[in-house]
């Protein structure tokens, strides 16, 4: 059956965002050719929705500003949790990796002095993130779009073809990382225009597919977001991170309906804006939690201070990180003091002027009047938390963004995990994708081109049953089934059930016995998404699309489902109303999720038992020079005893 | 909220034909088209093809026509529309169907390798860069393009006229062009290569009439034809009749040749 045509790479990069397009060039940069898969058009992935800004210690804006600051402020949002070493690298190399776009051409907006503005944001000690208005994602996507085009031209220039490198393969989805033994030796993939099926070879496989956003209802991700590569490594055999923390953004649009979940940037309270509930208090001053206590401000004065002195003043309580104020505005409804629709208030028209609304938040003040006819500089808009980001993902080594158990695969950018610990600042994710895909790229480029790299062998048998798996759903009908099998299902409908089984009993606020219907319902989900049919032919059939994403949104769900299950305390994305409280004890412990039946058969059903197998991990202790950036009274807050006298 | 059953023209086909078919469809409070391709999808047509992504108007994938206008269909409202009317929605008519609403882009793709990239200051390192807020408020505007490539839809320099495109680049990369030349540390020029005479001579610009059309589909309300591609006429048409600009080139090309 094989039949398939196959093509040699060095470097495969699957994801064309920010992580996969600076993973791309890095390693073409180092020599390796490369090519980029994507699901969608080149220059349209996720990233270009990011608004607020790259969080880099240049210290443009306040001079105290360094990467130790920066570091420290990223293992308090992420509450300790954090891989360390991944933050320390973050902090260190974010500078040079935003200076380096602008040599590719990115124009930030500006200070005074001609230099990159940086603006506040939640999390933040110092105004730290580069940024163009509030578009900052498309000017960072566009700018490594052309920079990959740059590199093109100059093979062109060699080669008499601009592909001879670094080729992009867009609208091409990858269903499996195939192997030879333990180690990568290629992908699977189609092609969604065609249907075509494809293998490309190669001894190194980059995942930069993003997050998993749409197995929840209520969203800001786009349709990308079906946790692709989550599914791909766990399927590869690697191990994803920390599952259970999923960030969601306080400020999504609520109304209308088709927008709910949509974004509303930070800057907004980056900038000036404050939440009020119904009432018209600015509620996030009862939010402050102990940890935070003493650096956020206890009054309306002190805070709106802040805006022109931050040195003599606390910073506003709007700007604590994600997952407090996504908790406080939770409460706020919860408790009756909501919007019409739902939300809380998020106002900027009564502490701006129109004009400069309109200058510094220019895609805001489109989409409200576009989308929901609301004038955001007359009038404040109702606002409430969207499932945006997650911070678990492949389990990766700090410094190479190798993941683990599997040589030959690396990951970057949202889909790995550590990073954020369990909690993302606003700002972090773009610098994560250029950091950590740099390195990714790089490490994936030596890696092809050492002795551990040499040609793989790809299996036929592997890119057999890659394809039946493929064409499963076009033969859902004719199947036959177990007895109890039931008729063809509708991948539409599945997916809609999905999303609001996640949304309702694993969103923001978790409880145990929510969380063991929600495995119920994933296992029997799981079942009926064997018999997804579609209707049609291979040639861009969006429904059939849907049926192959929807077993890695299961996967990626059941894990999440089964880690929140088993962290019994509340930590950043994390919160059990059974267990409020932060617990030092699980500060030190990592939870992996494994295939539960590694060979790749046909996937259990049994909600009990399901497909992934969680296990615990102790993390590695902290490296001294950096916990001594801390005050041993915030130090007391996170860690437990022994660690504290280690 | 109220909802109402609308009527709809979605054109289906290929590459070897097709023609637009009925439908009736329930249409909520708020909604834009998208929502109701989708919902046409989910619950009729479930094979029908379509481009999207962010749906909120900032990646530029759900390119269509709408009742014959280039619009994004996740940006329009079904508000804007009669509840009696029938809403036609066909394919971008300038590039060639895949399927259904689905166009073959890849011209686009094409012309963008065609314009020169940035050229760093061979001088400055990263993190030495300096520049004014006005002097790259320009260049910004063109960089909030979202390439939905409505623009290159609508531009008749190639709509209508298939042979056109080998030589016109469109007003998307002749913008690109502009925001290049625009740059204030762009160092083409120190290279040997004059942006301004490329989008003459490589680019097409002559072909352009002014006539606006793409600055009116531009969903992200850029100036395309006054603060781009006038401006680049202009210069280009400085540097063609102007013997002293003429004189000055031909001197500093000999001096860098030698």
């Amino acid at each position: 059956m094989s039949v398939v045509d196959r093509q040699e790479w060095d470097v495969v990069v699957v994801g064309a965002g920010g992580a996969g397009l600076r993973a791309a060039i890095e390693a073409r940069e180092r020599g390796a050719r490369t090519a980029v898969i994507c699901k969608s058009l080149f220059g349209k992935a996720h990233t270009v929705m990011a608004e607020g800004g790259i969080a880099a210690a240049m210290a443009n804006a306040n001079e105290n500003d360094n990467w130790r600051v920066h570091f420290r402020d990223t293992m308090r949002g992420g509450k300790f949790l954090n891989q360390w070493r991944m933050a320390e690298l973050h902090a260190q190399e974010a500078p040079q990796r935003v200076w380096e776009l602008e040599t590719w051409g990115a124009l930030f907006d500006r200070t005074k002095d001609g230099r990159i503005s940086q603006r506040n944001f939640g999390g933040h000690e110092y105004p730290r993130l580069a940024h163009v208005g509030d578009r900052t994602g498309l000017e960072l996507i566009r700018t490594l779009q052309q920079k990959i085009v740059a590199l093109q031209q100059e093979d062109f220039k060699e080669t008499g073809d601009y592909e001879s490198r670094l080729k992009v393969f867009q609208e091409c989805t990858v269903t499996r990382v195939l192997k030879e033994d333990d180690r990568v030796s290629g992908v699977f993939a189609y092609e969604r225009e065609s249907g075509r099926f494809f293998v490309l070879e190669a001894p190194a496989v980059v995942i930069a597919t993003g997050g998993i956003g749409k197995s929840f209802k209520v969203t800001s991700n786009s349709w990308e977001y079906t946790g692709d590569g989550h599914a791909l490594a766990l399927l590869a055999g690697a191990p994803l991170l920390n599952m259970e923390f999923v960030q969601f953004h306080p400020t999504g649009m609520v109304w209308p309906p088709s927008v709910k979940g949509i974004l509303v940037t930070e800057s907004v309270r980056g900038d000036g804006g404050v939440l009020r509930n119904s009432e018209g208090k600015r509620f996030m001053f009862d939010y402050i939690p102990d940890v935070f206590k003493d650096k956020y401000a206890e009054t309306e004065d002190e805070a709106d201070r802040w805006y022109d002195d931050p040195d003599h003043n606390r910073r506003p309580p709007e700007l604590l990180p994600r997952d407090e104020v996504a908790r406080a505005i939770n409460s706020e409804v919860k408790e009756g003091r909501g919007s019409p629709h739902g939300g809380v208030f998020l106002d900027v028209s009564t502490r701006m002027p129109a004009e400069v609304i309109k200058r510094r938040l220019p895609s805001m003040y489109h989409q409200f009047k576009e989308l929901a006819d609301v004038d955001i500089t007359a009038e404040a808009m109702e606002v409430g938390p969207t499932c945006h980001y997650v911070m678990g993902g492949v389990a990766v080594e700090s410094d190479t963004a190798a993941a683990r158990g599997v040589p030959g695969l690396f990951a970057a950018g949202e889909v790995a995990g550590g990073m954020h610990g369990s909690n993302r600042l606003g700002g972090n994710s773009l610098s994560d994708l250029l950091v950590f895909g740099r390195r990714a790229g790089w490490h994936a480029a030596e890696y092809a081109a050492g002795p551990a790299g040499a040609r793989p062998v790809v299996d036929d048998g592997q890119i057999d049953s890659a394809a039946a798996e493929a064409l499963r759903p076009f033969s859902a009908e004719a199947q036959i089934e177990e007895p109890k099998g039931g008729p063809p299902e509708n991948p539409y409908t599945l997916h809609q059930e999905l999303q609001q089984t996640m949304n309702d009993l694993v969103g923001i606020i978790r409880r145990e016995p929510e969380m063991k219907q929600a495995l119920e319902k994933l296992g029997e989900l799981r079942s009926r998404a064997r018999r997804a049919g579609v209707e049609g032919h291979r040639q861009f059939n969006p429904g059939w699309h849907l049926a192959l994403d929807l077993r890695n949104m299961l996967l990626v769900s059941e894990c999440v489902a089964r880690a929140a299950l088993e962290r019994t305390e509340s930590r950043g994305g994390h919160t059990r109303e059974d267990h409020p409280g932060m617990d030092r004890k699980w500060r030190r412990i990592n939870l992996l999720c494994a295939l539960t039946d590694p060979t790749g058969g046909p996937a259990a059903t049994d909600p009990v038992r399901g497909q992934i197998t969680l296990t615990r991990e102790t993390t590695e202790p902290v490296r001294a020079d950096l916990l001594a950036l801390f005050d041993k009274e915030e130090l007391v807050k996170y860690l437990a005893e022994e660690e504290l006298y280690e | 909220m109220s909802s109402y059953e609308a009527r709809f023209k979605v054109w289906r086909g290929d590459a070897q034909g097709g023609g637009l078919e009925d439908f009736e469809v329930e249409v909520n409070d708020g909604e834009v088209v998208l929502d109701i391709i989708h919902r046409l999808q989910a619950t009729q047509t479930p094979d029908l093809a379509v481009r999207w992504n962010c749906k909120a108007g900032k990646c530029g994938s759900c390119s269509a026509e709408i009742n014959g206008r280039p619009r994004l269909m996740c940006m329009t409202r079904m508000s804007v529309f009669d509840r009696e009317e029938t809403i036609t929605v066909t394919p971008l008519r300038a590039f060639p169907v895949v399927r259904d609403l689905v166009t073959d882009v890849g011209f686009n793709y094409a012309k963008a390798r065609e314009v020169p990239s940035f050229v760093p200051p061979a001088d400055l390192g990263p993190g030495e860069y300096r520049m004014m807020q006005e002097d790259v408020d320009r260049s910004q505007e063109f960089r909030k393009c979202i390439e939905c490539f409505l623009c290159q839809d609508t531009c008749h320099v190639v709509r209508d006229h298939e042979e056109n495109k080998q030589a016109f680049a469109g007003p998307r990369f002749l913008m690109r062009v502009a925001e290049l030349d625009m740059h204030p540390l762009d160092a083409a020029a120190e290279s040997g290569l004059d942006r301004k005479s490329t989008a003459q001579d490589e680019h097409g610009l002559g072909y352009c009439n002014i006539t606006k059309c793409c600055t009116e589909v531009c969903p992200e309300g850029i100036k395309i034809t006054d603060n781009a591609l006038i401006p680049l006429k202009e210069r280009a048409i400085d540097r063609k009749y102007d013997p002293l600009v003429w004189l000055g080139s031909k001197i500093r090309r000999r001096s860098s040749a030698g």
